[in-house]
């Protein structure tokens, strides 16, 4: 934040993790390996979130709208248009940009909790959006990509190499993204706004136009992880727009540690392996339990208040590495 | 006398039937101001005399319920307060409103950024922007607590460090809202002298309670009670004024 941080050791520090998620590639078993090409994209939609929440300290409870546009914008132009996704996977960013523009109008003239419903009534909005048009979207059940659709030039994302480069890309783009953009002079306002927005406002800046510029950058992230989500494992559904989908971006960026660049990472992958493994041990050891994984969960989110209650890396930066970015 | 043409320069600040309501109160009521520039203007008057609501007027924290603001030569009554900032009105808070989980480096970093990305200053290289933070700080005597968390730093050191912002961003009229407010005798005595420092190169218009600071740098004093004000004049006039005595100090200043 401040000049004064060590610049080469927090690159080398996001190219130290970039470059492991790569030795991945070479490394992981085929389960795991499938698993972290999808924790890269949902990585991305956490980072996304963070940027207005962590930074900005705008909580949504509607991000999946964002999330959904960039989805059902690269999938049902390539499905239904048969665009490429050279084509499809800009038309999902647009359509993000777009839908954040627009709900970014209307949702900041409100704040706190009224933002937080106003956000997830547009969300929901979103949500019953796709089911309506079920004739195209085909709703709950959803839409599969033919693997023709998901090509692009020599790459094929049906391969699961590919697919997992493609993921590491987009993961590391982003990454670098927030990383400039919370070290720059833009990022510092970001995060004046939300420690004192009265007193940023009286030290020049326009609010509004800040905070309306990080929704947009944080809606078109999020979408460009939907975007990428449907080209990648080629499937698009109404259960994406779920309120869920909302909720999960919180979850992650509040495991890893909310206004920290490599948090929401951590927290979607310390997530998803934390449901994904006791599911199993409960499943074989108690399987009349019948335990849905917002059990774990909710042990998870009360270990986390009391041990971590800035998240990992934001607890981490507070006691040991101060200069965590 | 008649042979010399008056020199009609219109004042920096000039303020016209102010007002402003809240529900039946009149907080600010009619008023008219002006401050010509280079000038030290302090505001007094008892609590709730509308002082705090009058200078939130002038930088566009408070909407006028009527009036106009004219600053430079330019109607600002509509001017959005970022926009005012920039204009060259800086405020300080009366209550204490520094970032207080930032550092103070960060903190004037804010006020020195707003003139250069986006403003008038231009970009600047890294080195040359963390000199400028460096001496803004230097001149209330807080460069060694740059890395400090502003909100740990003492409440005098806050109000400096307050104080220190809305001198990065260079304006050209200074609004102190009651800055000696719990500082002790010694940081009042640096605080003049930085103020006096200040008068040479802004205009200031300071709101202050502590007589003896009034006196030792304002050249023009306004005097408010109850939205209104109710008198104007130099330092010597307000203090023989029997209304102000009446009103407001009930008893002579240099008591
Ligand atoms: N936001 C507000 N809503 C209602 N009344 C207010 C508000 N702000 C100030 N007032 C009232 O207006 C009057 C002037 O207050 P203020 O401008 O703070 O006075 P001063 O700074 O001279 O002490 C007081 O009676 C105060 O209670
Ligand atoms: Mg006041």
């Amino acid at each position: 934040m401040s000049p004064a941080a060590p610049h080469g050791r927090v690159i080398a520090l996001h190219l130290a993790v970039v470059a492991l998620l790569f030795a991945g590639e070479f490394v992981l078993p085929a389960y795991h390996h499938g698993v972290m090409a999808r924790i890269m994209v949902l990585a991305v939609f956490a980072m996304g979130y963070n940027l207005l929440f962590g930074y900005t300290g705008l909580l949504s409870l509607g991000h999946a709208m964002f999330f959904a546009a960039g989805m059902y914008g690269a999938g049902l132009t390539a499905y239904h248009l048969g665009w490429s996704v050279a084509a499809a996977f800009p038309a999902g960013i647009v359509a993000g940009a777009a839908v954040s523009a627009g709900i970014a109008l209307l949702a900041l003239r409100t704040t706190g909790v009224a933002f937080m419903i106003v956000t997830m009534m547009f969300a929901q909005v979103g949500y019953l959006l796709t089911l309506y048009f079920g004739n195209w979207t085909r709703g709950e059940e959803g839409l599969t990509l033919a693997p023709a659709a998901r090509l692009l030039g020599p790459f094929d994302f049906t391969d699961p190499a590919t697919r997992y480069f493609a993921a590491l890309a987009l993961f590391a783009v982003v990454l670098f993204l927030t990383l400039a953009v919370v070290r720059a002079p833009f990022g510092r306002v970001l995060v004046a706004i939300r420690e004192n927005e009265e007193r940023t406002r009286m030290l020049g800046y326009d609010t509004f136009a800040n905070k309306l510029a990080a929704t947009v950058l944080s809606g078109t992230i999020c979408a460009s992880a939907g975007a990428a989500y449907a080209l990648l494992f080629g499937y698009f559904g109404s259960t994406f727009a779920t309120v869920a989908y909302s909720i999960l971006p919180l979850l992650w960026v509040l495991v890893g540690g909310a206004a920290t660049t490599l948090g929401p990472f951590l927290g979607t992958l310390a997530m998803y392996y934390l449901i994904d493994i006791s599911n199993d041990v409960l499943n074989r050891h108690f399987p009349d339990w019948d335990m849905s994984y917002l059990g774990t969960v909710g042990v998870a989110l009360v270990l986390l208040v009391l041990f971590f209650p800035k998240g990992l890396l934001g607890t981490l930066r507070q006691r040991w590495v101060v200069w965590l970015p | 006398m008649a042979a010399m043409t008056p020199v009609s320069r219109e004042p920096l600040l000039s303020v016209r039937g102010l007002s402003r309501h809240f529900g039946g109160l009149k907080a600010v009521d009619g008023v008219d101001f002006d401050v010509p520039a280079g000038q030290v203007r302090a505001i007094i008057g008892p609590n709730g005399a509308g002082k705090t609501t009058f200078v939130g007027m002038i930088c566009g924290r408070i909407p006028p319920s009527a009036g106009t603001i004219r600053f430079d030569g330019a109607d600002i009554t509509d001017m959005p307060a970022h926009r005012r900032v920039l204009a060259g009105i800086a405020y300080t808070f009366q209550i204490t409103s520094v970032f207080a989980n930032l550092s103070v480096r960060d903190n004037v970093a804010l006020a020195v950024q707003r003139r250069h990305v986006g403003g008038k200053g231009g970009r600047l290289s890294p080195r040359a922007f963390a000199a400028e933070i460096g001496a803004a700080l230097a001149r209330v005597g807080l460069a060694d607590r740059a890395g400090e968390t502003a909100g740990n730093l003492a409440y005098g050191h806050q109000r400096l460090l307050e104080v220190a912002m809305g001198l990065a961003l260079s304006p050209r009229l200074l609004i102190l809202d009651e800055p000696t407010q719990g500082l002790s005798d010694a940081e009042i005595d640096g605080f003049i002298g930085l103020v006096r420092e200040i008068a040479g190169e802004t205009t200031v218009l300071l709101i202050e309670h502590n007589m003896p600071v009034v006196m030792a740098l304002a050249e023009r004093i306004t005097v408010m009670d109850q939205g209104r004000v109710i008198a104007e004049g130099t330092p010597a006039e307000v203090r023989g004024n029997r209304t102000v005595q009446a009103a407001y100090l009930g008893a002579p200043v240099d008591a």
